[in-house]
């Protein structure tokens, strides 16, 4: 660690004190997923335990997780396949500095780092390649520099020594991309500079009266809602990323929340927004809650994915903190059934904070995610409700499947809003299956990507991927990409069935949001990214043909760019050509994500 | 000589699975008990069963059908329940109802029939394994050649014995003029469609939907005829894509993962319908559909028909044909229940595929000793050779032609001799009946058929100047044999191919050249596609003639002038009386440009014909003749 860094590391220290976050990478993973005391793993019994203190899972045995990837993988603990426990910073290219910039931001006293492992740490998301990639200690064009602007006047300070000195500025926040917008460009021959936002984390000021709040956009979720919280609000937006992701990857991005159905998406939240851009600072000039002022340029921001500029002080809407929140769950007998119920619910605008459908593989990976129940009592009572179900309501445990909810409001007002969703429910079939059973399917979502690390290192690789479609169209695309993965995992040599499954994770009036995972074991192939990459490709063809979106919140980044013509026509991209051309002529803002 | 023409194996190449006989079986253990044994066909793994009645109810309430009654009620002023009405009463005649009784009715019947008619009933059992294996992974569509009304008996009778799921099948609405068997075969699984119904919005929403929704559910397999009737002349049809594009809609629109095609080629020794045919193409009216007619064909009962050969093809993928052919995502904007039309996109990728499949079942056809002798016989009759042909010489031709082929066969046919019209049909019976054999190995022949001719006409050994020789006739052609559309080169590379391997030709970057013993061959071919040249010569000199036409009066017309010609010994060719080439050089000539058709008259336009008739007037086989300008009829 260099100097530098220590210097920032006291820095942070002092500037945001509350903060767990002194510096992010001491207490984060350099090549998987998350916190570094936070990961599954079989311990000595063979058993699989899930370590640390952060989850609700935390410190539990899950006895079902082994048989569950045995079955479903024909993964097996015997073949081993472990990560590098260490980055060789031999192995990391050496920094492409351009001194005469390097020496007028020294003059600046923004604090900066060329240190291997600061580089690296900044040099990926959390592509499937990506990951692969660094746990084989494989490490490719990475930032030749990181600064760590403090403030808004930072920022407009290193992105006009950027223009002066001809540097390209890559935008980082979270680090939790998944479309390989973070990866370095290989073709750029510049100096890479990583502007790593981390420390621009704080709320300048919460209006009362018009219930918004002013923030700094390197905040991470987690932190802007807990500040929030001590003030009695919440911004109520929680991606699933929430703990990493920050706000102007948010913004960047377009994101979408997981209780987006009272709060809204991102571009629902957004009052105003700041982003320094190489022509100069783009913003309003008033806060007026909506404008007839030709198209609104807020939508030239949100989903740029940082080709543009740096978002560095955006204001929100913020609500106050829910009085009562309940869980729930329903099973339905089929996934056609519960596909139904939803798009009912949506018919008649009830849809609760959250409300996901998950099918029948995803079920039964829920169901092998249950940790160690402590009493036989409980372990009776499940029992008595698996006979319930499949014997006395006839459901067939291979076709059922589960949806979660999550209500959110006044006492009263969720008791009754419950009610309406279960009696809607009933007339699918769909069967109330009690709290636990929602609680624990959004707390998978959190510890989710941790299991794909637990994956990898037993020769199974995976990812998840989204889409939005019609209503008419859910289950045809549900059906087909989950085919279409399963035909092109045999075609290309994988040599056991993989795991394809979806689940509907947001409702809208005209269609829904779908989501995939798709993982398999890999043992017998010579280069599984390179299937794996056939694989997801296919995937997308499969999604577009199907009347679905090249993306409906991760975005498009380098990943997806070769479908943007299609999706967008040509003159849409001219369109967006254009600003960029206007925007950034030098191409300061060189990531070539979007375009 | 049979068993020196039989020694090579013919009738199952190495590359095709091996056929069992069924009816073996039959004629060794008990009918009846076959008739009620137990029947659990694998069902597709999608399935969800339902009745017939409750799939009426799918189609009346699908969204499809909703939006074109909408609109139907809104064009002609009646309200929604009527045109429901309507609709459901259109169903009702359509509408098949599967009973496995009827079935187990049919299955005793057929085995004590076809026993009597035929030798042996031969199937390839790998091939019902694979489509046993299809059914349960996607909805199949089942697509047999049609020779005879045989046909689709005979289908469900395979798929019966063989337990695999019993296929719904298109039949026209012809058969239901049969009161009795029309209901039986309804029983059995067939659903009525009309011949035509052109502009009728209702009729085709009802039917597109009713098909659909039983391909979709995987309820059973849908079987139907891509050639649309029967082949009079043993030859393929073009096919039609009505139906085909139906089937494939659900895939196109993303309704369904994939769905399988299975090409079936059904060979007949001899189907039972063989001298009605070509009474029919030589102008005696096809006799109605009926019950009593049926039984007055009880006489066949006492004849030989031979052996039956059903191969079921590799099932085609949907999927894997439009794969980086169609873009699936043209249907994003529009909801897929409003009917639209299909794009040129679409259609063409849809007629490719018919083309492709019809291909398929040509080349799975097993193909009798007869076949290859028809070629002889056919060539001998119009060379005016009245002696007859002595055993030995004519063996020798055969076990040449059958090397030539790599297929073998004998036959002996007697001629009689040609005087007064009513001779010269009576013969031409005979002749068309042996033609009809001929045409089933036509296939084979074609594409080095068009060579030869192109190499026997051109001027010089240019490659240039065959290849357009052999461009010209593939396009003039294309009515008559499956070519498939734009594939003009790979066809001539394939010809080529073919008779450089057969040491016939010899060709290098600039000339072709026939070797020494390929004048053998090259004679052969030439003639092969001789009666069809003449035909279509003969058909546009009667045109040139003629000033103006309706379509209905084209074809007696234009079998009397043939006739004349023929008994003037100027055209030697009895086939050319076929109404099928007439037809089909009729309808060439229009594609082509070179005959309008203006309200339903034909003529030739002014310009075009001395370029046409100069161009065939290049083929030797014609007698000079004056040429008589025509003038369009507007």
């Amino acid at each position: 660690m260099c100097c530098l860094c220590n210097t920032k590391r006291a820095m942070c220290l002092l500037t945001c004190g509350q903060s767990i976050w002194v510096c992010l990478q001491e207490i984060m993973k350099w090549n998987g997923w998350g916190y570094s005391d936070s990961k599954f793993l079989y311990n000595k019994k063979g058993q699989a335990e899930f370590t640390g203190k952060r989850y609700r899972l935390s410190g539990m045995i899950i006895p079902g997780l082994r048989e569950w990837m045995e079955s479903t993988f024909g993964a097996n603990l015997q073949h081993k396949t472990p990560a590098a426990p260490i980055l060789n910073s031999s192995a990391v290219q050496p920094p492409t500095l351009n001194e005469a910039f390097l020496k007028e931001l020294k003059s600046t006293g923004i604090p900066f780092s060329h240190d291997a492992e600061d580089r690296v740490f900044r040099s990926h998301g959390h592509c499937l390649h990506e990951i692969f990639a660094l746990r084989e200690g494989k490490i490719g064009r990475v930032p030749d520099l990181v600064v760590w602007p403090n403030c808004h006047n930072d920022v407009v300070k290193i992105v006009e020594l950027a223009c002066k000195h001809n540097v390209c500025l890559m935008p980082y926040g979270g680090g939790t991309s998944v479309s390989s917008a973070l990866e370095c460009p290989p073709e750029e021959t510049r100096s890479i500079v990583s502007l790593d936002t981390s420390q621009m984390n704080r709320i300048l000021w919460i209006d009362e009266k018009n219930l918004t709040a002013h923030v700094e956009a390197g905040i991470v979720g987690q932190d802007l809602e807990r500040l929030l919280n001590e003030s009695g609000y919440c911004t109520g937006h929680e991606p699933d990323s929430m703990e990493f992701s920050s706000l102007g990857g948010w913004v960047a991005t377009r994101a979408s929340g997981m209780k987006k159905n009272i709060y809204g998406n991102i571009e629902d939240l957004v009052v105003h927004i700041k982003m320094v851009t190489p022509q100069g600072v783009i913003e309003k000039s008033c806060q007026g809650p909506r404008m007839s002022t030709g198209p609104d340029v807020h939508h030239f921001i949100m989903g740029s994915e940082g080709t543009l500029g740096v978002v560095t002080e955006v204001t929100m809407k913020i609500r106050p903190m829910p009085e009562y929140q309940k869980y729930g769950s329903v099973v339905f007998p089929n996934f056609e059934m519960g596909v139904a119920c939803l798009r009912e619910v949506a018919r008649q605008r009830c849809a609760p904070a959250s409300i996901r459908l998950m099918d029948n593989e995803q079920f039964k990976f829920g169901h092998a995610l249950k940790p160690q129940v402590s009493s036989i009592f409980t372990s009776f009572l499940d029992g008595l409700k698996k006979f319930y179900i499949t014997k006395f309501k006839g459901f067939d445990p291979n076709r059922l499947c589960v949806a979660t909810l999550l209500f959110e409001g006044d006492r009263e007002k969720v008791l009754q809003h419950e009610k309406q969703v279960y009696d809607i429910a009933a007339k699918f079939g769909g069967l109330a299956a009690g709290e636990d059973n929602g609680q624990r399917g959004y707390m998978l979502t959190f510890v989710i990507a941790y299991l794909r690390d637990l994956g990898m290192d037993y020769y199974v690789i995976g990812e998840s991927f989204e889409t939005s479609v019609p209503w008419d169209r859910v289950l045809d695309i549900c059906r087909n990409v989950k085919a279409r993965i399963v035909r092109e995992c045999k075609d290309k040599g994988v040599q056991f069935p993989p795991l394809s499954t979806c689940r509907v994770t947001q409702t809208y009036d005209a269609g829904a949001c779908v989501y995939f995972y798709f993982a398999f074991n890999y043992r017998g192939l010579s280069d599984p990214v390179h299937v794996y990459e056939q694989v997801e490709h296919a995937a997308r063809e499969e999604i577009l043909a199907n009347g679905g979106s090249l993306s409906h919140h991760h975005g498009v980044g380098k990943l997806r760019k070769e479908w943007m013509r299609e999706t967008i026509s040509s003159v849409g991209m001219g369109m967006l050509r254009s600003v960029k051309d206007y925007v950034d002529p030098n191409n300061i803002f060189g990531n070539r994500n979007l375009l | 000589t049979l068993n020196k023409i039989s020694s090579s194996k013919f009738d199952t190449p190495s590359k095709r699975d091996d056929f069992e006989d069924i009816l073996e079986e039959r004629r060794n253990s008990s009918d009846l008990r076959y008739a009620l044994k137990c029947y659990t066909p694998v069902l597709y793994k999608g399935l969800t069963p339902c009745k017939v009645s409750e799939l009426k109810q799918m189609v009346l309430q699908s969204d499809q059908l909703g939006y074109v009654i909408t609109q139907v009620s809104k064009e002609k002023g009646m309200t929604t329940d009527e045109v429901t009405g309507d609709a459901a009463a259109i169903l009702e005649e359509m509408a098949q109802r599967l009973q496995l009784s009827t079935v187990r009715f049919f299955a005793f019947t057929l085995s004590k029939v076809f026993k009597t008619l035929f030798r042996s009933i031969c199937v390839n059992e790998e091939g019902l394994q694979r489509l046993q294996q299809a059914i349960h992974n996607h909805p199949v569509v089942l697509l047999p050649s049609h020779r005879s009304y045989m046909d689709f008996l005979l289908m469900s009778y395979i798929l019966y014995t063989y337990d695999l799921a019993l296929p719904v099948i298109a039949a026209g609405m012809d058969f239901m003029g049969m009161k009795v068997v029309g209901e039986m075969l309804r029983m059995s699984g067939a659903f009525f469609i009309r011949r035509s119904f052109g502009g009728d919005k209702l009729y085709w929403a009802v039917f597109s939907e009713y098909v659909k929704i039983m391909l979709k559910n995987g309820y059973a397999p849908v079987e139907f005829f891509l050639e649309g009737t029967r082949s009079r002349t043993a030859k393929s049809l073009t096919p039609k894509l009505g139906l085909l594009n139906i089937v494939m809609d659900p895939f196109l629109k993303g309704e369904v993962f994939d769905i399988s095609l299975v090409p079936v080629s059904i060979s007949y020794e001899r189907t039972l319908e063989e001298a009605l045919y070509a009474r029919e193409l030589l102008g005696v009216p096809k006799p109605k559909e009926s019950t009593s007619g049926l039984f007055k064909a009880r006489k066949i009962l006492s004849e030989d028909y031979g052996s039956i050969h059903v191969y079921f093809g590799q099932p085609v993928s949907v999927r894997s044909l439009a794969e980086s052919r169609v873009n699936r995502s043209q249907f994003n904007l529009i909801p897929r229940h409003i009917p639209t039309r299909p794009s040129e996109e679409i259609l063409s990728f849809v007629n490719d595929s018919a083309y492709r499949l019809v291909r398929a079942q040509e080349e799975n056809m097993v193909l009798k000793p007869w076949v290859l002798l028809a070629f002889v016989l056919l060539q001998k009759q119009a060379a005016e050779d009245k002696q007859g042909t002595a055993l030995d010489e004519f063996t020798e031709q055969a076990v040449w032609l059958r090397d030539l082929s790599r297929h073998y066969g004998l036959s002996v046919l007697t001629r009689s001799a040609i005087t007064p019209e009513e001779e010269l049909l009576n013969q031409a019976v005979v002749i068309l009946s042996c033609v009809s054999y001929r045409n089933q190995a036509l296939n084979v022949f074609i594409r080095p058929a068009l060579l030869a001719s192109a190499i026997h006409t051109a001027a010089s050994n240019r490659k240039q100047e065959i290849y357009n020789g052999f461009s010209f006739l593939r396009n003039m052609f294309s009515n008559e044999f499956i070519l498939c559309p734009g594939a003009t080169v790979q066809d001539f590379e394939e010809a080529c191919y073919l008779l450089v391997k057969t040491g016939a030709l010899q060709i290098n970057q600039q000339e072709v050249l026939i070797t020494e013993r390929g004048h053998r061959t090259l004679a052969f071919l030439t003639s092969v596609l001789d009666p069809f040249l003449q035909g279509y010569q003969v058909v546009c000199r009667f045109l040139c003639e003629e000033d103006c036409l309706t379509e209905k009066q084209f074809i007696p017309a234009v079998r009397k002038f043939i006739i004349k010609h023929l008994l003037t010994g100027r055209l030697r060719y009895i086939e050319v009386l076929s109404s099928d080439l007439q037809k089909n050089a009729l309808a060439a000539l229009i594609r082509l440009g070179a005959v309008q058709k203006i309200k339903g008259y034909v003529g030739f336009t002014h310009l075009r014909v001395p370029c046409w008739f100069d161009r065939l007037s290049g083929y030797p086989t014609l007698t000079p003749m004056p040429f008589k300008s025509v003038v369009a009829h507007l």
